[in-house]
């Protein structure tokens, strides 16, 4: 029964979204309301239902690493207290202050502004620190293939800055054209094109396993 | 005025509904030959033959394993192709009592990743051993996210780290840090533009199609095997496709053929 059911609504609904894609949307309509947008929709309601379950693990998670004063407790009890810092003040009514709720000058947004924000924008800055150690491991001149890359890589990252296409530029007039021809719109355009078809296809024999019930994987068996 | 009628079949959309049906009956006579005992070859995936050496390693060094099923909601078939190995990877862990950590994004795939890796406890005979805080909701965001799993890594410092799923601008700040944390990686996922940056910071890497040929791989299942050997005929179907198309195209006689692949 565990198994059945799940099989026969993953049928069901697969084979519904197949149909709605072949039928017109005139036809694929219950009085005003257009099916195909509705079910997907679906997705966002059972979403709702689960946040509570989201909510319910992080605070338990949290709670159960400061009441043990597990290593690092002082970050779980940072998340508990920001949690309840901004969940609190959204929820209360604005019209009990102009602090409350989520509308501009509320704790809320401040937090949201002058905080979460701003850490969200240096967690992506930091990137760039990332990418430059990746890129010194990943283009080390180890064998022929490496130093292909080397190679490859030092030239589209001349050309991709104003300094270094004037340089290329220099030598002749062609060289940041044809990088652009025969390394970015030639050979890497058709190995992620080659990549892209490959994941179609697996994606889409996935989706018929799991509407057929042969992929029950997803459920554990 | 009677209004124009509109058919109830959209023939413009005739040459996918082909593709599907011819998909359709290759996976399902290939999934009848592997019923009947037909021996199937599937190629050898390194990354995924790693995946039992890199939890033993972790078993032997009594650190645990963390397992992210990517970053996109359960609507998003690569989020279940993660939650398909991670089942997977719950049984071996199960079985070796090594500790494992999902940390997820959306509270969906914290229900899904509970139900998978309980099943995985109570297969290999031990439903005490799970804990329903293995798999645990992080954050919503983004990077509050990668900021959680990060400081995961270095504290925890687990000895191997899968990342299985939809990965984007995180992917480098997840991998770097495991690298750095001394961790053996493995990922996979079918978001091309992440590839790279798994590539440079993991050891190993699955690539697109490899993802979703996971589950059936590390289950060696014969009905699953003969889905895969569905998918790739097909591939070689597109193959023969794509030069036809290049020889029309090159003899400027292409615009017929071209028209037949037209997605509206």
């Amino acid at each position: 029964m565990r198994t059945t059911v799940p099989v026969i609504i993953a049928f069901l609904s697969g084979f519904a979204m197949i149909l709605l894609f072949f039928i017109s949307p005139e036809h694929s309509k219950i009085g005003t309301v257009e099916l195909e947008p509705e079910v997907l929709s679906w997705v966002t309601i059972v979403g709702g239902f689960t946040l509570l379950l989201g909510v319910v693990s992080i605070l338990r998670v949290n709670y159960v690493a400061v009441q043990r004063k597990k290593e690092g407790w002082i970050y779980n009890l940072a998340t508990l207290v920001s949690i309840f810092a901004m969940a609190i003040p959204a929820i209360l009514p604005e019209s009990w202050s102009p602090l409350l709720g989520t509308g501009t000058g509320s704790i809320y947004d401040w937090l949201f502004n002058n905080l979460d924000a701003p850490m969200m924008s240096t967690m992506f800055a930091m990137l760039a620190f990332y990418i430059a150690s990746a890129a010194f491991r990943a283009f080390r001149a180890r064998n022929a293939e490496a130093t292909l890359l080397l190679i490859t890589a030092a030239l589209v990252m001349l050309w991709r800055v104003p300094m270094g296409e004037m340089l290329l530029s220099g030598i002749h007039e062609s060289i940041p054209e044809k990088i652009n021809t025969y390394i970015m719109n030639g050979a890497n355009l058709a190995v992620q094109r080659g990549i892209l078809i490959g994941a179609a296809l697996g994606a889409a024999a996935m989706s018929l396993r799991i509407m057929l019930g042969i992929e029950r994987t997803y459920m554990g068996k | 005025m009677q209004p124009e009628s509109v058919p109830v079949f959209r023939s413009e959309r005739i040459n996918a509904l082909i593709i599907v049906l011819i998909f359709s009956a290759v996976i399902l006579i290939y999934t009848r030959w592997a019923r009947k005992g037909k021996k199937l070859f599937i190629r050898k995936i390194n990354g995924l033959d790693e995946v039992e050496e890199a939890v033993g390693r972790a078993t032997e060094m009594g650190k645990p394993v963390l397992f992210i099923p990517g970053i996109s909601e359960i609507d998003e078939i690569e989020t279940i192709a993660g939650i398909s190995i991670l089942g997977r990877v719950a049984r071996v862990t199960a079985q070796y009592d090594t500790p494992l950590l999902v940390p997820v994004r959306y509270p969906m795939v914290l229900a899904a990743g509970q139900e998978v890796v309980e099943q995985a406890y109570m297969e290999v005979g031990k439903p005490d051993a799970y804990n329903k805080d293995i798999v645990r909701y992080v954050a919503g965001e983004q990077f509050a996210f990668t900021a959680h799993v990060n400081g995961l890594m270095m504290r925890e410092r687990p000895a191997t780290n899968i990342y299985m799923g939809a990965f984007y601008a995180e992917s480098l700040l997840l991998a770097e840090s495991g690298n750095i944390a001394g961790s053996i990686q493995i990922a996979g996922t079918a978001q091309p533009a992440q590839l790279p940056f798994f590539i440079a910071a993991c050891d190993y890497t699955l690539m697109g199609e490899e993802l979703y040929a996971a589950s059936a791989y590390l289950s060696r299942e014969p009905l699953l095997l003969g889905g895969l050997k569905g998918q790739d005929w097909m591939k070689v179907l597109f193959v023969i496709l794509i030069v036809l198309g290049i020889v029309f195209v090159s003899f400027d006689i292409g615009d017929w053929y071209l028209s037949m692949f037209k997605a509206v």
